[in-house]
């Protein structure tokens, strides 16, 4: 999978109550969610972003609420992957299993700067900054993940499991 | 012989048919139980559909409308209907109706739903709640609680553990959740990142299990997957007449490998306010009396237990929360609300001029009953002081105990019961 979009830079502990506020959760609509994706965090998040899009932050990326709703929210936005220097654990969970990339890569989010435009390889684990000209290596997935992610999610790798079984 | 092991180690090994595992080893295990609630059940059933093949075990589910029940709107009414025909449709046992329910984390324990040894996980992040009794016990998202429902397995990373040996007789005025919110001041929102807690000590081991499910409870603050306390008298007392299954004690072997040991004296641990707007901005009471409040919060999956309750009808009785100040009290269950009515302690809340809610996490994650304003405060009981996280983004919820909290509501700003 590769992808390249302009970045929305930001900081430490982005929760997932800024990511999708609880106060949109009575639906689970991705379209509806996604209209109000980190509009506490950043207003003009939603009428800037553009398909393809990503996002890089500091450490602990998605801590809080265990609520599927806020990747779901980042992926319906348009958002194509999402770099930190570390995942909160249950978003890293939530967003293997429902199919958004996500990768650790502490050197990048130091040297990528907001608005730069940022190509990425996520079967490679490679980033790389068009912008400055850098290129930088994410940490590989276990080998045990990387299996989730390439049946296409848990829900994919569940129904393939149990097929074998029954075989 | 095995290698040594700590709780979170022998647990999920004795789940995964092993005789041992080591930190980073990826699991699969067979579950003891999946949770799930009106906001995250939707999602999960869709999944159990996806896959196909019905459920696990109709008595291994457990769901339960709190959050946004009873219903506050169109919608909310129309995620739990999606929750209550599954369950229908299912013959889960395990579902609890408006009227029969409580605040998940805080109803499972009490109905001995969930025991000692148990392998649960659950779609809310607070499900860590049940080390409290000596169950590992985590939150995930709703495709893989729907993955649980439908299989009864789930993989897991075999976290490394900090142990906290807390030693000591605390403070006047401090209780568990001073405990947990001066735990998570001194490791931050991800000191335990991707690891289990587990806690000891002559502290631990005097405080009742209700203190032990709250600080269990906001392991999941530091970023913790688990926190862990030891089957003691205390635990076996309670669970005993509650207890709907045999249960497993797994004690951690004394030589077991910890990532970390950190020792705290409890005469350190003060009256503690967590600031907006994370949980990990502590400060002691004592400098927090000059900050104004709108609002006060007693209850949740922190602190909704009967003995929450007591603490805050032993502030309040006599007296009435200051006319600037709303007050809302909220008994976690349908049990703990009767038992506020047989100790009178409705009669000192209604006389205080509290509000006094039927079970729900309503105000905790800003979903309804007791929404801020902007520019608003709120001292509450309950887990989360994020931006937003009460209502409007521009409102302040500063976190504190029960007791904190009730004498915040009467003198009008933060105060301690010593202050009134």
């Amino acid at each position: 999978m590769q992808f390249e979009g302009t970045v929305f830079r930001y900081g430490r502990d982005v929760d997932t109550d800024v990511i999708i506020p609880a106060r949109y959760l009575n639906t689970s609509d991705p379209a509806e969610l996604a209209r109000h994706c980190l509009e506490d965090l950043d207003a003009t998040f939603v009428s800037r972003v553009r398909p393809g899009d990503i996002i890089v932050a500091e450490e602990n990326f998605g801590c809080g609420s265990s609520r599927e709703h806020a990747p779901v929210a980042i992926k319906a936005a348009g958002i194509s992957c999402v770099i930190a220097k570390s995942f909160a654990r249950i978003f890293y969970r939530n967003s293997i299993n429902m199919g958004l990339p996500i990768l650790e890569c502490p050197e990048a989010v130091d040297a990528i700067s907001d608005g730069d435009v940022v190509s990425v390889d996520a079967d490679e684990g490679t980033i790389t900054d068009e912008t400055t000209g850098r290129v930088f290596h994410a940490q590989p997935f276990p080998p045990f993940i990387q299996e989730i992610i390439n049946d296409g999610g848990l829900v994919a790798r569940t129904k393939r499991v149990m097929a074998e079984k029954n075989a | 012989m095995p290698r040594s092991m700590t709780m979170a180690e022998k647990i999920l090994a004795d789940h995964a048919g092993l005789d041992e595992v080591v930190p980073g080893q990826l699991v699969e295990c067979d579950l003891d139980g999946v949770l799930a609630n009106d906001i995250t059940a939707p999602i999960a059933i869709k999944t159990v559909h996806e896959i196909g093949a019905g459920v696990f075990d109709k008595d291994r589910i457990f769901l339960v409308p709190d959050h946004y029940s009873p219903n506050k709107d169109i919608k909310s009414a129309e995620q739990t209907k999606v929750t209550r025909d599954f369950a229908h449709e299912n013959a889960i046992t395990n579902y609890f109706e408006q009227g029969c329910m409580g605040i998940e984390h805080a109803l499972l324990p009490e109905q001995g739903i969930v025991v000692p040894g148990d392998l649960v996980i659950g779609a809310d992040s607070h499900t860590c709640t049940y080390g409290g009794i000596g169950a590992f016990s985590t939150g995930v998202g709703s495709t893989d609680a729907g993955v649980g429902m439908a299989t009864g397995r789930a993989w897991f990373k075999v976290p490394e553990t900090i142990r906290f040996v807390i030693d000591g007789e605390l403070p006047a005025g401090a209780c568990a959740k001073d405990v947990i919110l001066y735990v998570i001041g001194m490791i931050g929102v991800d000191g335990a990142l991707y690891c289990a807690m587990e806690f000891s000590g002559t502290t631990i081991e005097n405080l009742s299990v209700e203190g032990r499910l709250t600080i269990a409870n906001m392991a999941i603050e530091a970023g913790g997957k688990a926190g862990l306390f030891e089957v003691d008298e205390t635990c076996r007392a309670y669970m005993d007449r509650r207890a709907k299954r045999p249960y497993r004690e797994y004690h951690p072997d004394v030589d077991a490998r910890y990532r970390q040991v950190i020792h705290i004296d409890a005469a350190d641990i003060v009256p503690t306010v967590s600031w907006p707007h994370l949980p990990s901005n502590t400060h002691p009471v004592a400098e927090s009396r000059g900050i104004v409040i709108d609002q006060a919060v007693i209850g949740s999956c922190t602190n909704g237990r009967i003995e929450d309750m007591r603490a805050a009808a032993d502030v309040l009785r006599d007296r009435t929360v200051n006319p600037n100040v709303r007050c809302i009290v909220i008994p976690a269950t349908q049990g703990v609300w009767l038992q506020c009515v047989h100790e009178g302690l409705m009669d000192v809340f209604v006389n205080a001029h509290c509000v006094v809610s039927t079970p729900t996490c309503g105000p905790c994650l800003g979903g309804y009953m007791g929404i801020l304003a902007a520019g608003e405060r709120c001292v509450s009981s309950t887990n989360r002081n994020f931006v937003g996280r009460m209502g409007d983004p521009t409102s302040e919820v500063y976190l504190a105990s029960p007791a904190v909290a009730a004498a915040s509501a009467v003198a009008g700003h933060i105060a301690l019961p010593s202050d009134l």
